[in-house]
């Protein structure tokens, strides 16, 4: 018998708990808290860019802002509640798993992966137009007599303003990865969940595959003001 | 001092090495001992190459000229001699081999929390590694292994972006090394395994996993932006454009300087074990050792800037960041106290795994405190970029680490092989090592201080620092035989070794209450714990049958 199916347990009726655990409730709390240890990295890992953007809008706050006038707020909006909706069905998904909802936990996973897809087909429209304006760094960038808000008469510096698109592109596409990444997850937690693997005794990949769709949702709740409504008023 | 309690027994006993046979069972296996091994052959080949290319930076400072290569060669060679050794061997080798092997045994676990999380750690770890290879092959890089923007990011012409991604690669392994630890010490422990009775090897390898956990992925993204503003001219370091090159050097930082205690944390906790064992007495202050881990742990994610003083940054930094990286040093005396502390009226054994632990103990002193003198802002402004500083981080990763890595092995190799390796030439080595070691880099401490700067291959308008030169070429030499013994007669010994007793030292903790080597699930039932660690006194007591100390009801 080769390695990768002995570390299945032997009993017949829970093939799911593998072998060096010493019960179901172990292998749930170790895989639960694994998600959480991945998730403080992943924070670390924006970390360092949340630290980059700190450093350059404190320093270029006006470009930041003339710069930040550019891109589509009505577009980031609306992919803020895409994003938020598709935590609630997250959150179902979830519940519908604990509660042996067979119908329903199809239902939230499909949904869910749709308000994924959405999100960066709306995203996509939103790189298509920044390379239409030639806002996307590099030698055809251009950001010439852009106004700083707040200051008429003022232009801001393209070179500054170029930072800030490079910010935008790198922490929104690195988002993008991890949205692309969760649909694959959300993907393989479908085929499991139409196979009936998921029970109300076992549903850990629901929950810490949730924890991850969370966590990337959170991400975007930050970008989004930090990207999207640097000095915007009503 | 057990040599002579070789029990004869049962020669082929069912263990993970010979229950399954064929490569497959080893590339696909989840056995964290397998997995152990795995990594053990794969830095062993980048020990090697690092070492390789020391040897040719230390032919080349042979003589004052630049003769034997040209100045770019000597460039790639330094890079790619602190890339391989610092990112392939240094991080991975005590946690990956030794923490990999162990972590699992000292807790009472059959394997780690997630054993295919951490095959696949291996497997990311060797397509690293390939990576780096072909980068090597196809030109290699000449940055230095900081690489440094606006350098790395605009001007070089070599392959910045492959090394990037290897390295980049290669951190992720290490990412989920650490998180199968933090889990598996959190969830996996034995019934009666509480946290102050944990081997302070945990307790380091814990501290040593929050390191690899928090530091790792701002390297990471730190390398996205080095790549991305290589290959799409983005402009986030380069000055040109309003950028900000000393941005990229505090989150360069922020990772590397605390990857120095990745690499020296996990050789602390092998040096405690050692130090109690052959001593022979409970490790002086548990929970000092314990929680000095953990304050190292945390005070090095707040020293970054020191690497940094001559760099441009604003001086009232510089002077907090040089006052924290002297509270560094408190939890590293406090170590080195309690060990001392230990050692004193044990009663001693000079077996090989202890000439380690002493050769770390005086080079980590030595290491530690010329890193006072670097934290120091007058002393460093002085010193900076000069051989003062590659002798010092060459103390702690070499003398630290390394002396760390081999005394482990050494200890643990019965329990890893099932055979006991030549004490002889083992001890022979040792004194070979911590002679080499010496002869090679404390002639580079006063190189340092009278002003050779480092990464220059060509010192011929200084000639007379020429004799220091030779005799750390020459020291170098010795310190490469040192090296290549013990991986001689470790192989010898796992055919012509005398078969090892499960507990050949007569030590303490659990990994010692198992046959050696163990069997594939670690223990033949769950291990109860009802003693506490380092239980010498007791173990040595006449009256062996005498019951523990104190029955701790299972909690669970």
């Amino acid at each position: 018998m080769p390695d990768s199916t002995a570390v299945l347990h032997q009993e017949e009726d829970r093939p799911e708990l593998l072998h060096h655990f010493a019960d179901a409730e172990q292998q749930r709390d170790a895989s639960s808290l694994g998600m959480w240890v991945f998730l403080a990295t992943e924070v670390m890992f924006f970390g360092g860019l949340f630290c980059a953007y700190l450093v350059y809008r404190r320093w270029y706050f006006g470009d930041f802002a003339a710069a930040s006038k550019s891109i589509n707020m009505a577009l980031g909006a609306t992919n803020t509640a895409v994003l938020i909706c598709s935590s609630l069905t997250v959150v179902l998904a979830v519940w519908a798993a604990q509660t042996a909802r067979r119908t329903l936990l199809l239902v939230s996973l499909a949904i869910t992966m749709l308000l994924g897809v959405t999100f960066l087909g709306i995203k996509g429209i939103e790189y298509r137009d920044k390379f239409v304006e030639h806002h996307v760094p590099g030698a055809s960038f251009s950001f010439e007599h852009e106004s700083i808000p707040g200051h008429p008469g003022q232009y801001a510096n393209p070179r500054h303003a170029q930072i800030f698109f490079s910010l935008y592109f790198v922490m929104t596409g690195l988002h993008a990865l991890h949205m692309i990444i969760g649909l694959g997850i959300f993907l393989w937690l479908l085929i499991m969940a139409w196979k009936g693997r998921f029970t109300p005794e076992y549903n850990t990949p629901i929950e810490i595959g949730g924890l991850y769709w969370h966590f990337v949702d959170i991400i975007w709740i930050y970008l989004f003001p930090l990207l999207y409504l640097i000095d915007r008023h009503p | 001092m057990s040599m002579e309690i070789a029990i004869p027994q049962p020669v082929e006993r069912e263990n993970y090495l010979n229950k399954k046979y064929g490569v497959w069972s080893w590339l696909l296996t989840t056995d964290h001992k397998r997995i152990a091994l795995l990594y053990l052959l794969s830095i062993t080949f980048f020990f090697f190459i690092g070492g390789f290319f020391a040897l040719l930076i230390r032919l080349e400072l042979l003589t004052p000229a630049g003769d034997l290569v040209q100045a770019d060669t000597y460039n790639k060679l330094f890079t790619m001699h602190g890339m391989v050794m610092v990112f392939f061997f240094l991080i991975p080798s005590i946690p990956a081999v030794l923490g990999n092997f162990l972590v699992p045994m000292m807790i009472g676990a059959k394997d780690l929390a997630f054993p295919r999380i951490n095959l696949l750690s291996w497997y990311l770890y060797v397509i690293g590694g390939v990576l780096m290879l072909h980068c090597m092959l196809t030109g290699g890089v000449d940055t230095g292994w900081t690489f440094y923007a606006p350098y790395s990011t605009n001007f070089t012409n070599t392959k910045i972006v492959e090394a990037g991604l290897a390295i980049f690669i290669a951190g992720f392994s290490s990412i989920l090394t650490g998180l199968n630890f933090v889990v598996t010490i959190h969830r996996m422990r034995a019934p009666g395994m509480t946290w102050s009775r944990l081997p302070l090897f945990i307790w380091a390898h814990y501290a040593t996993s929050i390191i690899q956990l928090l530091g790792t992925p701002v390297v990471a993204v730190t390398i996205v932006l080095v790549a991305a503003e290589r290959a799409l001219h983005l402009g986030i370091f380069d000055p040109k454009l309003g950028g900000d090159p000393l941005l990229f050097q505090h989150l360069f930082w922020f990772y590397s300087h605390p990857a120095v205690y990745i690499m020296i944390l996990p050789s602390m906790g092998v040096v405690t074990e050692i130090i109690a064992c052959f001593s022979r007495k409970r490790i002086f202050g548990y929970s000092f050792v314990a929680f000095s881990s953990i304050a190292i742990a945390v005070f090095g994610f707040l020293v970054w800037a020191h690497h940094m003083f001559v760099a441009g940054m604003s001086v009232y930094a510089a002077l907090v960041f040089s006052l924290l990286s002297y509270a560094v040093a408190v939890p590293s005396a406090i170590k080195v106290f309690n060990w001392t502390a230990t050692l004193y009226k044990g009663s001693i054994h000079y077996d090989a795994p202890m000439l380690y632990a002493f050769g770390f103990l005086g080079l980590f002193t030595v290491g530690g405190l010329t890193g006072l003198f670097l934290a120091a802002l007058g002393i460093d402004t002085h010193v900076t970029d000069t051989y003062f500083v590659v002798a010092h981080f060459h103390y702690i990763m070499v003398g630290g680490a390394v002396m760390g890595y081999l005394g482990g092995m050494h200890f643990w190799w019965p329990k890893i092989s099932g055979r006991l390796y030549p004490e002889g030439w083992a001890r022979l080595a040792a004194l070979i090592v911590f002679i080499g070691f010496n002869l090679t880099f404390f002639p580079q401490f006063l190189l340092g201080y009278m002003g050779m700067p480092r990464r220059y291959y060509d010192y011929s308008h200084m000639p007379e620092f020429q004799v220091l030169n030779v005799l750390s070429t020459a020291g170098a030499t010795v310190l490469g035989v040192g090296y290549l013994l013990p991986m001689i007669y470790f192989l010898w010994s796992m055919r012509y070794g005398k078969p090892a007793p499960d507990n050949p030292w007569n030590a303490a903790g659990l990994e010692w209450k198992t046959s050696s080597p163990p069997t594939t699930f670690n223990f033949e039932e769950e291990p109860v714990v009802t003693w506490e660690a380092y239980n010498y006194e007791e173990l040595d007591s006449p009256d062996k049958d005498a019951p523990h100390s104190e029955e701790v009801p299972v909690a669970r």
